[in-house]
C-alpha cells in the first residue's frame, strides 16, 4: 500500500471511532440522561442503566445524578416566638424527580443548591419564629421522670406543654418547602433538625441559671441533712429521758414495796411485845454504841453495883433493872 | 458470566504474538512483539479481580449492575466494560460522635475540639444543655441500596445519627440524661435511626448505639457536683444521727435495766431480813414468856459484861461517900499527852 493509501485508512478508522464513540453512551445505575439535540431536549430522560444508542454529533448526552443528594444548610441564627436567639442547622435530602424540568429550569446542581438554600432557610426561618423555643427542643409532652435522689426544679418555660413538637415542626417544614421545589424538578425527600443551640450569650444566661438552679438543689440537700440528723438526735434525747424516768419510777416502786411488806413483817412480830423489843433493842445500842474511847460513869447505887459492897444488899431491895 | 473473562487467557494471546511475529519479520517484528505482550497483561489484570472474606463485589456492565461476586477470585470484561465495586458487608463499622479515637490500643487515646464539641453540645427538654458523646455500630446490610441509592451515605448516616440523638435528647430532663435515663435514651435513639435507615433506604442496618461520656457542660460541671457532694453530706450526717442513736439508747435500756434489778435485790433483801429478825424475835419471845424476870435480869447483865469491859474509862462513885472527892487525873484519861 502507497503512503497516501495509509493515510486515507487511519482518517477513515479514526472517523469510524470517533462516530461509534459519539452514537453510543453509558447510564449507570446512578444516573439519568437528557438527551438534548442541538441544546434542545429530546423525548424523556433515560433512566434504565446500560448501553444506550443517539444521534451522533447533533445530539447530546446530559447526565444527572439519579439518587438521594446532599443539602447541608448552615447554621443560622434564628429567634423563636418567645424571642430566644438559636442557632439552627437543617440538613435536606433531595433527588432529581424531573430531570428535564431540572435541566431547563436549574441547569446543574450548583443552581440547585442556591435554590435549596434559599427555600429551605427560608422556611425553616418561618416555621421557628412562629413557635416557641420548647416546640423545637421537645418531641411530646411525656413526663421527665425523676431521679431518685436528685428532685429536680424546672423552669416555669421548660415545663409548658407542646402542641406541635420537633417532629411535627421538621414535617412542617418539609411540607412548605415541598410546595416549591417541584417547579423545579425536585423532589425534597426529608428536612431534618440536625443541630440547635443557644447564642453564645443566652448560652452564658443558661449556664448561670444551671448553676442557681443546682446550687438551690445542693442546699435543699443539706438543710434536709440537717433537719433529719436533728429531728433524730431529738427521737434520742426523748427515749432517754422516758428510758430513765422510767427506770427511776419503777426502782422507787420496787424498793418502797420491798420497805412497806418489811415494815409489816417487823410489826407484825414486835406488837407481840412491844417491851420486850424495847429492852433488846436497847441492849444491842449499848453493844454497839460503847467502845474503848468511851467513859462510863457509873454510881454504885446502880443494880449491877448492888453486890459491890455487900453481898446481902440484894435481898433486902431487889429491883429489876431497866 | 465469569467464563467469558476466560477467553481472554495468556495462551491465546502468546499465540496471536507468535503468529504476527512469523508474519512481520525484519526490524518490526519484535516491536509488534512487544506491543502484543503488553496488551496481553493489560487485559489480564483488568479481567481479574479479586473479594476479600469480608467483602462482596457489585459488577456493572456499562453502568448497568449485572451481577454480586461473593470472596475469592472472579474474572470480568476488561477495559472498563464491567466495573467492579466492593462494598465491606460482613465488617462492623462505627461511627463516634463528639470525640473521635486517634489510636485505639490498651489505653487508646481520643481527640476533641471544635468539631466534635459541636456535635456533642445539645439542648435538654427542660432547656439545659449538656455534651452527649455516643457511637454507632452498623452493618452494610443492602450493598446494593448502599451504594445506588443515596451519594454521600456515609456522611448523610452522621446527619441521621446527630438528628436522632438531638431529639431523644430533646424530650428528655437533664438529670435523666445523667442519670436514670441513660439507656432508655440509648434505646430511643436507635429505634429512631433505625427508622431514619429505612425511611432513606440505605441499606444500613443499626446494630448498636451506645451512649459514652454524658457531661453537664464545661462551666456547670462544679455545680453538678456540688449536688452529689451535698447528697454525700446529707446521707453521712443522718447517718451520723443514727449512730449516736444507737450507740446511746441500747446503753441507757441496759442501764435502767440494771437499776431495776438492783432495786429488786434490795426489795428482797429488805423483806427477807424482816423475815429473819422477826422470826428470831418470834421466837425468843416464845421463850421469854416462860420465865421473864430470870431472861430478863440474864440477857441485861450479858450486855453489862459484854459492854462494860469494851468501855476505855470506868468511874464509879459511892453518893454516900460524902466530903471525898474523888481524885483522878482527867488530862491522862483523856489521853492528852503533858510534855
Amino acid at each position: 500500500m502507497s503512503l497516501r493509501g495509509w493515510l486515507l485508512a487511519g482518517a477513515a478508522a479514526v472517523l469510524v471511532l470517533a462516530t461509534l464513540s459519539s452514537a453510543f453512551y453509558t447510564v449507570s445505575e446512578t444516573e439519568q440522561v437528557v438527551i438534548t439535540q442541538f441544546g434542545q431536549p429530546i423525548g424523556q430522560a433515560v433512566t434504565t442503566p446500560g448501553l444506550h444508542v443517539k444521534v451522533p454529533f447533533a445530539q447530546e448526552a446530559n447526565v444527572f445524578d439519579k439518587r438521594w443528594l446532599e443539602w447541608n444548610g448552615s447554621a443560622n441564627q434564628l429567634p423563636t416566638r418567645d424571642k430566644k436567639y438559636i442557632w439552627v442547622e437543617t440538613y435536606a435530602r433531595w433527588r432529581i424527580d424531573n430531570p428535564l424540568l431540572f435541566f431547563q429550569r436549574l441547569r446543574d446542581e450548583r443552581g440547585a443548591q442556591s435554590r435549596l438554600d434559599d427555600i429551605v432557610d427560608g422556611e425553616t426561618r418561618n416555621v421557628i419564629a412562629n413557635h416557641n423555643l420548647i416546640e423545637v427542643v421537645r418531641t411530646s409532652n411525656r413526663a421527665f421522670e425523676r431521679a431518685e435522689e436528685a428532685e429536680d426544679v424546672m423552669d416555669e418555660e421548660a415545663a409548658r406543654q407542646v402542641e406541635l413538637g420537633r417532629d411535627k415542626i421538621t414535617r412542617l417544614i418539609l411540607e412548605r418547602a415541598s410546595r416549591v421545589v417541584p417547579d423545579y424538578g425536585i423532589e425534597l425527600v426529608d428536612v431534618q433538625i440536625q443541630r440547635i443551640n443557644y447564642i453564645e450569650t443566652v448560652q452564658a444566661k443558661v449556664f448561670d441559671r444551671m448553676i442557681s438552679e443546682r446550687k438551690r438543689i445542693a442546699d435543699r440537700h443539706r438543710s434536709e441533712g440537717q433537719g433529719k440528723s436533728a429531728e433524730i438526735r431529738g427521737k434520742k434525747e426523748r427515749e432517754l429521758k422516758v428510758i430513765e424516768s422510767e427506770a427511776y419510777r419503777k426502782t422507787q416502786e420496787i424498793m418502797g414495796r420491798g420497805d412497806a411488806e418489811a415494815t409489816g413483817i417487823y410489826a407484825a412480830a414486835y406488837s407481840r411485845n412491844p417491851e420486850l423489843y424495847k429492852f433488846l433493842r436497847s441492849m444491842d445500842t449499848y453493844r454497839a454504841t460503847v467502845d474503848k474511847d468511851s467513859w462510863l460513869v457509873l454510881s454504885t447505887d446502880a443494880d449491877l453495883f448492888r453486890y459491890l459492897q455487900s453481898p446481902d444488899a440484894g435481898a433486902a431491895a431487889r429491883k429489876p433493872g431497866k | 458470566m465469569a467464563n467469558y473473562g476466560s477467553g481472554f487467557d495468556q495462551d491465546a494471546f502468546l499465540r496471536v504474538a507468535r503468529e504476527t511475529r512469523e508474519r512481520l519479520r525484519g526490524s518490526w517484528r519484535w516491536v509488534w512483539g512487544a506491543i502484543a505482550v503488553i496488551v496481553g497483561l493489560a487485559t489480564l489484570s483488568s479481567a481479574y479481580y479479586q473479594v476479600e472474606p469480608d467483602e462482596v463485589a457489585l459488577v456493572t456492565r456499562f453502568g448497568r449492575f449485572v451481577r454480586t461476586s461473593e470472596p475469592g477470585p472472579h474474572t470480568k470484561f476488561p477495559f472498563g466494560i464491567e466495573r467492579v465495586q466492593k462494598v465491606p458487608v460482613q465488617r462492623q463499622l462505627k461511627q463516634e460522635f463528639g470525640f473521635r479515637t486517634i489510636h485505639a490500643d490498651i489505653q487508646s487515646s481520643y481527640h476533641r475540639d471544635e468539631q466534635t464539641a459541636a456535635e456533642s453540645t445539645m439542648l435538654t427538654g427542660d432547656l439545659n444543655v449538656a455534651t452527649v458523646e455516643w457511637i454507632v455500630q452498623y452493618k452494610i446490610s443492602d450493598p446494593y441500596k448502599y451504594l445506588f441509592k443515596l451519594r454521600d451515605v456515609d456522611e448523610t448516616f452522621r446527619l441521621m445519627a446527630e438528628a436522632s440523638m438531638r431529639t431523644v435528647v430533646g424530650d428528655h430532663s437533664v438529670t435523666e440524661l445523667l442519670t436514670v435515663g441513660r439507656e432508655a435514651i440509648a434505646a430511643k435513639a436507635k429505634e429512631l435511626l433505625s427508622n431514619l435507615c429505612r425511611l432513606y433506604d440505605n441499606g444500613i442496618s443499626v446494630q448498636q448505639l451506645v451512649l459514652q461520656d454524658v457531661d453537664p457542660p464545661e462551666p456547670v460541671k462544679p455545680s453538678f457536683n456540688d449536688v452529689n457532694q451535698a447528697i454525700q453530706e446529707r446521707e453521712r450526717s443522718i447517718n451520723e444521727a443514727w449512730a449516736e442513736y444507737n450507740r446511746e439508747i441500747p446503753r441507757a435500756r441496759g442501764l435502767a435495766e440494771q437499776k431495776i434489778e438492783a432495786a429488786e435485790g434490795y426489795a428482797v433483801d429488805r423483806v427477807n431480813r424482816a423475815k429473819g429478825d422477826a422470826q428470831r424475835f418470834v421466837a425468843l419471845e416464845e421463850q421469854y414468856r416462860k420465865a421473864p424476870d430470870v431472861t430478863r435480869t440474864r440477857l441485861y447483865l450479858e450486855t453489862m459484861s459484854a459492854v462494860l469491859p469494851a468501855a476505855g474509862k470506868k468511874l464509879i462513885f459511892d453518893d454516900k461517900a460524902k466530903g471525898i472527892l474523888p481524885l483522878f487525873p482527867l488530862g491522862n484519861a483523856v489521853g492528852e499527852p503533858k510534855p
